[in-house]
């Protein structure tokens, strides 16, 4: 399917349909690749969320941000703060963790958005390192610095005591309404948020508002001269991408109950931009394949360390299997940003639409093969990255 | 009311040290072809800058019917009703044809920002098929799934004139609609802005094919080096001396 058709609603429903049949089967079919486990599936899905919204930004617009981690983290504080004060209950700490990040993209976007390109990219990677180091150092009273912020025992907590809910011995887990934000039901929380936001994504993308940040992307100029003001749109999807980034942050503090800064570093900001790259930037799934297929190797690559890896090459005569192992050993376990790196530079090297532009490449390979008479006709619309 | 669609008076722009227009005073006429002309360097485009909001003059003011475009946003002066085609088409390459044409005319019902995303596109019939009307109408609407970016420079053009012509301007500025033309396409072309011309759309048009501004034009004006320098119908250019002097006895003939 490409970029340029229009697509009916119903199509889009049966796609819904599918996605969600495809998620939240994944304990059964993600089984074999060893990967059904509830933590490794909650990052699929809370990264999904993050790299969905970022994509509303920089798919759509184009604009670069390389901050989008503070939101992240905000949301992660926000949410922290809400078990503390008020209630395990995930409700509010999602709320206020949406609509702060929301609140502080609306800063961050107004001061950001005056520049475009390099500018804007380079001033965002500013305020979110400001961002930072403020979480590590000044904030501290908020952010318990270095140590990071975390529940504990004595916490007021106000609407549980109020509602007679005390915990005792142990501390309390996140949940909703009794179902815990840990385990199996706490990926299925994290996947019906993923599939409602993907939900209000897909209409964003479907709708004359998508069209006009996909217009301020391909030419800003003749947006002014068509009468568009392209600022209030531009902001408009800033902060809807931060309220995406601080919604998945909450979501790692549900999952987890702790916010440390490190959330907010620029690696973690450059970490969803690699995410859309690599998916396939500006296509409405990229962003979630790309987030899983990380995520994935992620947790598979970094598992490896010298012994597994020794006995791995234990069929090398002993003199061989070290130095290889060595060798491997820089691109796996703690070095697996190596092996990532080297991956992201094929990919923008030969795929410059990413995995998504791989299967649209793939699959009019198979159909072509079909009926060559019409490829020249192919060739003019130059079905760019499938957007499906 | 005044009887004048474009009112620009005493308008002078500087750059630096450069004088690029000095006391330019230009009225157009509601439903006329008004063509600019002039030697390479004469400050054409400039003019059209300033009326556009691209530019601010240095000096004079320019009038749309009775609102004061200068010191005005483009996009604010779009809505005011002045739509314009570049020199090099500028049309959304990475959308299809039917989209690029579809967005001008959310531009006219929604105004400069309305944030809307409960409805599908699937679901705008009306803008929809406005838009196939207006790419039916340059000849386009073969194409409409197609990139634009994929388009040959004529047909980017006659795209960027349905995209302007889709809102209804009250006053339509051409920046050489036909440079860098076929000599066929610019027939089409030319076709096409008569067409237009027969809707009663006031037009400003610069233009250095003599065979476009005289089969088009009720007036023309004379630029060179910053300064208008002689006006009036095709016929009276044609034989103003200044003129001949202008293009070097060259072209206008």
């Amino acid at each position: 399917m490409s970029n340029t058709k229009i697509v009916s609603p119903k199509k889009d429903m049966i796609f819904m349909a599918i996605l969600s049949a495809v998620v939240l089967t994944m304990p059964l079919w993600l089984q074999p690749f060893g990967a059904a486990y509830p933590d490794l599936m909650q990052k699929f899905m809370i990264f999904g969320i993050f790299a969905i919204g970022y994509n509303i930004l920089f798919g759509l617009t184009g604009y670069l941000s390389f901050g989008h981690a503070a939101f992240l983290g905000v949301g992660s504080y926000t949410a922290v703060w809400s078990f503390k004060l008020l209630s395990m209950n995930v409700i509010p700490a999602l709320i206020f963790g949406t609509v702060l990040s929301g609140l502080f993209a609306l800063a961050i976007g107004f001061v950001s958005l005056r520049r475009s390109g390099i500018y804007f990219s380079i001033l965002t990677l500013a305020f979110a390192q400001m961002s930072y180091n403020l979480a590590y150092s000044v904030l501290t009273p908020i952010t318990n610095g270095e140590t990071g912020l975390q529940l504990e025992q004595a916490d007021p907590r106000v609407l549980d005591r109020m509602s007679g809910i005390v915990a005792d011995g142990s501390l309390p887990t996140p949940n909703l309404f009794g179902i815990e934000g840990i385990g199996y039901s706490g990926f299925y929380i994290c996947a019906a948020l993923m599939l409602i936001s993907f939900f209000i994504y897909l209409r964003i993308f479907r709708s004359p508002f998508g069209l006009k940040l996909r217009a301020i992307k391909s030419n800003q100029n003749r947006m002014g001269y068509t009468g568009f003001s392209t600022r209030p749109y531009l902001m408009t999807a800033f902060v809807i991408s931060g309220m995406y980034a601080g919604l998945a942050g909450s979501l790692l503090a549900v999952t987890d109950p702790l916010a440390g800064a490190e959330r907010m570093q620029w690696t973690a900001s450059g970490e969803v931009v690699l995410i859309t790259i690599l998916g396939g930037v500006g296509t409405l799934i990229g962003p979630l394949l790309g987030a899983g297929i990380i995520k994935y190797f992620e947790n598979i690559f970094s598992a490896f360390n010298d012994t597994v890896l020794l006995n791995a090459f234990s069929f090398l005569p002993d003199w061989l299997a070290h130095p290889v192992a060595s060798l491997v050993g820089l691109f796996v376990g703690e070095g697996w940003h190596l092996t990532l790196g080297l991956v992201f530079m094929l990919i923008v090297i030969f795929l410059p639409g990413g995995i998504m532009e791989g299967i649209s490449r793939l699959s009019r390979l198979v159909t072509n093969r079909g009926k060559s008479d019409s490829h020249e006709n192919k060739e003019k619309e130059q079905t760019s990255a499938g957007e499906v | 009311m005044s009887e004048y669609i474009l009112d620009v008076t005493d308008v002078d722009k500087n750059f630096g040290g450069l004088q690029a227009l000095s006391d330019i005073n230009l009225r157009v006429k509601e439903g006329t072809v008004h063509a600019i002309i002039g030697p390479n360097g004469a400050g054409k485009s400039t003019l059209l800058n300033v009326i556009v909001g691209r530019l601010a003059p240095s000096r004079g003011r320019v009038l749309l019917g009775d609102q004061v475009l200068t010191g005005k946003e483009p996009h604010e002066i779009n809505q005011l009703g002045v739509a314009r085609v570049f020199q090099t088409p500028e049309i959304f390459p990475e959308l299809s044809l039917l989209q690029n044409v579809m967005v001008p005319a959310f531009a006219k019902r929604e105004g400069i920002f309305k944030m809307n995303f409960i409805k599908s596109l699937f679901s705008e019939n009306e803008v929809r098929e406005h838009a196939e009307h207006l790419l039916e109408d340059v000849g386009l609407i073969d194409h409409k799934d197609h990139l634009a970016g994929s388009m040959s420079r004529g047909d980017k053009r006659r795209l960027e004139l349905a995209m302007c012509l889709g809102q209804h301007p009250k006053l339509f500025l051409l920046d050489e609609p036909t440079a860098g033309m076929a000599r066929h396409d610019t027939n089409r072309t030319i076709d096409l802005l008569k067409r237009i011309k027969e809707r009663g759309m006031t037009k400003v048009i610069i233009e250095h094919d003599m065979h476009v501004v005289f089969s088009l034009a009720d007036r023309i004006s004379v630029l060179a080096q910053g300064a208008i320098i002689c006006e009036g119908t095709p016929e009276e250019v044609r034989n103003d001396p200044r003129v001949k002097e202008a293009y070097l006895g060259g072209e206008a003939e």
